[in-house]
C-alpha cells in the first residue's frame, strides 16, 4: 500500500494526483478521546494507510470507502481541542481544511463531554464548510444520565446531527449516508451558529468586511480570518500581512477597543464568548438526570486512590513489560525455529562479496522478523487496548509526581515502557508529549531502555556466564543512568515544559477489532522503517568486515576499548556490529570464540561489554531520532549516549577489578 | 500599618494554610516573641478586625486580614525570587533579606518586580506558591500591556482569590485569574477554563501530584506547575480564611 508521506510535499494536494477524479473527500475532525479513530477504523476496514503529514511529525491516516455511487476518501485528522496555531496537530488540521476543502467534515463529538466538544464544533462551523456532527459514545452518556435533545441541537447548529456508538457500529451507516449526501450537494450549514454577542460580532463583521474588500485570497473564509486575527493568531497575521498591511492595522485598533471594553486580551474575550454560546446551547439541549455513581466512577476512585492507585499503576506497567517479554520470547522462539533452515548466526562469513551482502540482507530480515515483530505486536495490541480503556491516563495521573523528579511528566511513562520492547516505535510515540523539549527528553530516556535485542545481550552474556544477579544489577543500573542522564539533560536544555494538561475520560470496554486494526497499521509502518535499515546496515557492516575494512577502525578504537574499557581488541568490531543490530554483538562473539566465550572474556569484561553495548543506540534508533527531531537534536542525543556509555563503562571496569 | 502587624499577619497566613487554626504558642515560636506579648498583640489585631481570636480556640484570619497577609506573603516571596534569580544571593540568605525588605516595598514596585521576573509561580527556598496580585487583571498579558502606572486607577479585586492548589478535594471555585504566559493560558481556555467558569476539585494525587478537576462536564488532570498558577474565588470569604471562628 502507498505511504502518504513527505514525498507528496511538492504537489500542493496531498490526496490527489492531477487530472484524477478525486471522488468524495470526507474529513474526520474532533477532540481527542471521542472515538474518532474507532469510527475511522469502522468505516475503512483494512484499506487504510498510516504515515506522516508532509514535513510534520503528526500521524496521518487515510482510508478508502468503496460505494456504488462514488469513491470516498476518508482522512482522520488529529484529535485537537482548538484550531489555534499552538501545536503541529492544530496547524495540520486547519491547513488541510483550508487547502483541500474536504467535501464534508464529520465532526465527531463525544456526547459525555458535550460542552467542551461543542467549543471545537463552533470553530469548525466558522470555517463554513459542509458538515455533519456525529454524536458519539451515546451509550456512555446514557449511562451517566445525560439526555440530549438531538433535533434541537440539529436546529441550533444548522447541520445534521447523528447519534452513534461507533465502538459497536451503531448509527455508523446513517452517518455515512448523510455525510455522503451532504458532501455531494455541498450543503453548507443552514446558518452561522457561532455568532458572538453583539459587540464582538460587530467587530468581527467589520474586520471580515474589510478582508473581503481587500480581496485577500488565503483559502480561509473571511469571517474565520477576522476571528483569528482578533485572537492574535501569529501565523494568520503573517499570512494576511503579506496581502494587506491595512487589515492588520485596523485589526490592532479593533482589538484594542475590545480589550478596553472587556478588560482582558481579545483572545480571552473571544474564547469566553465562544464558550458562552456553548453554555447556552448545552442549557437548551442537555438534561442531566441524577444517577448513582457509575461503574466507571467506582473504578476511577479505585485506580486513583492514594494506595490502590499506585498499586494498580505498577501492576499495569509491570503487566505490559511481562506480557511483552513472555509473549515476545515465545513468538521469537517460534519464528527463530521456523527460520533455522538459514543460519545467519555467523556474521563472519567468507566468500564472494555478493554472497556476503545477501547474507547480511537476509540476516537483517530474519532479525527483524524474529526480534522486532514478536515483541512489538503484542505490545502494540495491549497498549491499544489499555489506551482505549482509559486506564493509561490514570497511570499517568498517579505517576506524574514520580516522573517529575526526572524532569518529565506523567504521560512520558507510556513511550518509555514501549522502549523496553523496541526503541523505534517508542520514539515515535513521544508525539503524545506536548512540547518539543518534553518529546526530546522522553526520547532520550527511551534510548536507555533495554529493548528486546539489548535484553538478549544482557541475558545471553551476563546472566549465562556471570550470574543472573549481575544481569539484574545491569537493569537497575540502566534505570539509574536513565534517570540521572534525563535529569541533567532537562536542566541544561532550553525551552519550557508545559506541565500536565490531560483529559481524563471515562472508562470503557475497549474494542478488540479496533485495537487489532490499529496494531496492524502501526506495525506496518514500523516495518517500513526498521527493516530496510536492518537489512542494508547488516549487509554493509558484514561486507566491510569481510573486505577487511573494519580492522583499521578496530585498531583506531583500541585506545578506548582496550585502554579505557579493558576489553580485548576485537571489542571494536563487536561494537560496530552492535550499531547495525544490537544482538549482533552476541552473535559475533559466538562466531569468533565459539559458544563458551567465558574462556576468552573475564566476567568483568563480559559485564562491561554488555553495559556499553546496551547504552549506545542502534542504527534504526538513530534513523528514527533523525526523522523525528532533525539531525542536530538526534546527534546530540547519540553523542550523549556514547559519552555516557564510555564513561560508565570505564568506571565500571575499574570498580569490577576490585569487586570481582 | 506597622511592620509588626504585617509580620503577625504574614505568619498567620502560612500557619492557617489548608484551613488550619493557628495557636498562640505556634505564633510565639515562629515570631520568637513571648506568649504573653503575642496574646496582647492578638487582642489588638482582633479589635481591628484582622483576625478571629478567642482564647483557647486559636486564631484565624478574617477576609480583611487575609488580604493583607496574602499581600505581604506575595511581596516576601517575590523579593526572594528577585534576590535569588537576579542578584544570585544564596538560598539560605534570601528569606532573611526579604523579611527586612518586604515592609518597604510599594505596590507599584511589587507589580514591576512581578513583570520583570515574568510572573513567577513559586519562591526559591521552599517552593511555596507566590500568591496572585490583587489588581483587577484576569491574566498577566493584560498587566503587561497596561501602561497605567497608578495602581489605584487600575483597581483592585473585590474578592480574595486562592490558588487552585489550596482547594481541597470536593471543593469548588470560580476561575478568576490565570497567571503565566499566553501559551498556557490559551491551552487552558481551549479546555474550557475561561474566567468565571466554575470548577470542582475531584481528587488530588499524593506527593504534589496532579489535581483532577471537573469543568464543563469534562474531567481534566492538571500538573502541579499549572495548578499553582490558576487562581479561583471560593464560595464564601469565610472559607478563604480557613473556617470561621
Amino acid at each position: 500500500m502507498v505511504r502518504l508521506g513527505a514525498c507528496h510535499a511538492e504537489s500542493n494536494s496531498v490526496l490527489t494526483r492531477k487530472g484524477h477524479d478525486r471522488g468524495l473527500i470526507i474529513a474526520l475532525a474532533g477532540n481527542a478521546n471521542v472515538g474518532k479513530s474507532v469510527l475511522f477504523n469502522r468505516l475503512t476496514g483494512s484499506s487504510q494507510t498510516i504515515g506522516n503529514w508532509p514535513g510534520k511529525t503528526v500521524e496521518r491516516a487515510v482510508g478508502f470507502l468503496r460505494r456504488k455511487d462514488c469513491e470516498v476518501t476518508l482522512v482522520d485528522l488529529p484529535g485537537i481541542y482548538s484550531l489555534s496555531a499552538f501545536s503541529e496537530e492544530e496547524m495540520v488540521t486547519r491547513e488541510f481544511i483550508a487547502r483541500e476543502k474536504p467535501d464534508v467534515i464529520i465532526n465527531v463529538v463525544g456526547a459525555p463531554v458535550l460542552e467542551r466538544n461543542l467549543f471545537f464544533t463552533l470553530q469548525l462551523l466558522e470555517l463554513g464548510l459542509p458538515m455533519v456532527v456525529c454524536l458519539n459514545q451515546m451509550d456512555i452518556a446514557e449511562r451517566q444520565g445525560l439526555k440530549i435533545d438531538i433535533e434541537r441541537l440539529e436546529k441550533i447548529l444548522g447541520v445534521p446531527v447523528i447519534p452513534a456508538v461507533a465502538a459497536r457500529g451503531k448509527g455508523v451507516k446513517d452517518l455515512v449516508e448523510i455525510a455522503v449526501k451532504t458532501g455531494k450537494h455541498r450543503q453548507k450549514p443552514a446558518h452561522n451558529a457561532a455568532r458572538f454577542e453583539d459587540e464582538i460580532e460587530e467587530t468581527v463583521q467589520k474586520l471580515a468586511g474589510m478582508i473581503e474588500e481587500e480581496k485577500i485570497q488565503t483559502g480561509y473564509p473571511s469571517r474565520w480570518l477576522a476571528v483569528k486575527l482578533l485572537e492574535d493568531d501569529l501565523k494568520i497575521k503573517e499570512l494576511v500581512s503579506r496581502h494587506s498591511a491595512r487589515v492588520i492595522e485596523v485589526c490592532t485598533e479593533l482589538a484594542k477597543k475590545l480589550e478596553k471594553k472587556y478588560r482582558q486580551p481579545a483572545f480571552v474575550t473571544i474564547a469566553s464568548a465562544r464558550y458562552a454560546i456553548v453554555t447556552r446551547i448545552v442549557r437548551d439541549v442537555l438534561v442531566q438526570a441524577d444517577t448513582s455513581p457509575s461503574l466507571s466512577d467506582r473504578i476511577d476512585r479505585f485506580t486513583t486512590h492514594r494506595v490502590s492507585g499506585y498499586f494498580i499503576s505498577i501492576l499495569v506497567v509491570g503487566f505490559l513489560l511481562v506480557w511483552t517479554f513472555t509473549i515476545g520470547n515465545f513468538l521469537s522462539g517460534l519464528l527463530s525455529n521456523a527460520f533455522s533452515f538459514f543460519h545467519p548466526v555467523d556474521p563472519r562469513v567468507q566468500g564472494p562479496l555478493l554472497g556476503v551482502v545477501w547474507n547480511g540482507i537476509f540476516g537483517g530480515l530474519v532479525a527483524g522478523v524474529t526480534l522486532v515483530i514478536p515483541f512489538v505486536i503484542p505490545f502494540y495490541l495491549v497498549l491499544a487496548l489499555l489506551e482505549d480503556s482509559g486506564i493509561l491516563t490514570r497511570v499517568a495521573f498517579m505517576l506524574d509526581s514520580a516522573m517529575h523528579h526526572m524532569g518529565l511528566h506523567g504521560k512520558a511513562i507510556i513511550p518509555i515502557i514501549l522502549g523496553y520492547g523496541c526503541n523505534v516505535p517508542a520514539i515515535h510515540t513521544t508525539r503524545i508529549m506536548c512540547s518539543r523539549k518534553e518529546r526530546i527528553l522522553t526520547a532520550f530516556a527511551i534510548t536507555f531502555a533495554p529493548c528486546a535485542a539489548r535484553t538478549i545481550i544482557i541475558m545471553g552474556m551476563v546472566a549465562v556466564f556471570v550470574g543472573i544477579q549481575w544481569a539484574l544489577a545491569l537493569y537497575v543500573m540502566d534505570i539509574l543512568i536513565m534517570f540521572l542522564a534525563v535529569k541533567v539533560a532537562g536542566k541544561s536544555m532550553q525551552g519550557d515544559t508545559a506541565g500536565l494538561i490531560m483529559e481524563i475520560h471515562s472508562f470503557k470496554v475497549p474494542s478488540v477489532s479496533v485495537a487489532l486494526k490499529q496494531t496492524w497499521a502501526r506495525t506496518k509502518s514500523l516495518v517500513m522503517m526498521v527493516f530496510p535499515i536492518y537489512m542494508i546496515g547488516t549487509a554493509v557492516v558484514q561486507g566491510a568486515y569481510t573486505a577487511g575494512l573494519l580492522n583499521p577502525v578496530n585498531q583506531a578504537l583500541s585506545l578506548l576499548t582496550t585502554g579505557w574499557l579493558g576489553l580485548p581488541t576485537v571489542a571494536g568490531i563487536l561494537l560496530i556490529f552492535g550499531f547495525a543490530r544490537k544482538e549482533l554483538i552476541l552473535l559475533a562473539l559466538v562466531a569468533l570464540f565459539g559458544a563458551d566465550f567465558s574462556a576468552v572474556l573475564s566476567p568483568a569484561q563480559i559485564i562491561v561489554l554488555a553495559l556499553v553495548g546496551t547504552i549506545y543506540p542502534c542504527m534504526a534508533t538513530v534513523g528514527t531520532l533523525t526523522r523525528e527531531f532533525g539531525w542536530k537534536s538526534a546527534w546530540a542525543i547519540i553523542g550523549a549516549n556514547l559519552v555516557i556509555a564510555l564513561l560508565v563503562g570505564g568506571i565500571l571496569a575499574r570498580l569490577l577489578l576490585v569487586v570481582l | 500599618m506597622s511592620a509588626s502587624t504585617e509580620e503577625y499577619l504574614e505568619a498567620l497566613y502560612s500557619l492557617t494554610q489548608g484551613g488550619k487554626v493557628a495557636t498562640t504558642s505556634e505564633l510565639s515560636k515562629r515570631l520568637q516573641i513571648s506568649p504573653a506579648s503575642v496574646t496582647e498583640m492578638l487582642r489588638k489585631l482582633a479589635d481591628q478586625d484582622y483576625i478571629n481570636y478567642s482564647p483557647y480556640q486559636g486564631v484565624t484570619l478574617t477576609p480583611k486580614g487575609y488580604a493583607i497577609a496574602e499581600k505581604m506573603t506575595r511581596k516576601h516571596r517575590l523579593l526572594e525570587r528577585f534576590l535569588h534569580d537576579v542578584l544570585k544571593i544564596g538560598n539560605e540568605r534570601v528569606h532573611g533579606e526579604a523579611c527586612a525588605m518586604e515592609h518597604a516595598l510599594s505596590d507599584e514596585t511589587e507589580r514591576a518586580l512581578c513583570q520583570t521576573l515574568k510572573s513567577p509561580g513559586k519562591c526559591p527556598d521552599d517552593e511555596q506558591i507566590i500568591p496572585a496580585c490583587n489588581l483587577e487583571f484576569k491574566s498577566c498579558a493584560e498587566c503587561q500591556k497596561c501602561s497605567e502606572e497608578d495602581i489605584e486607577k487600575i483597581g483592585r479585586r473585590k474578592h480574595n482569590v486562592v490558588s487552585m492548589a489550596a482547594l481541597k478535594e470536593k471543593q469548588e471555585g470560580t476561575i478568576a485569574f490565570i497567571r503565566g504566559d499566553n501559551r498556557v493560558l490559551r491551552r487552558l481556555l481551549d479546555m474550557g477554563l475561561t474566567p468565571g467558569t466554575r470548577i470542582r476539585v475531584n481528587r488530588i494525587a499524593p506527593l504534589k501530584g496532579p489535581v483532577e478537576i471537573s469543568v464543563r462536564g469534562s474531567k481534566l488532570a492538571l500538573g502541579d506547575e499549572i495548578v499553582c498558577n490558576v487562581f479561583v474565588e471560593r464560595e464564601t470569604e469565610e472559607m478563604i480564611s480557613g473556617g470561621s471562628s
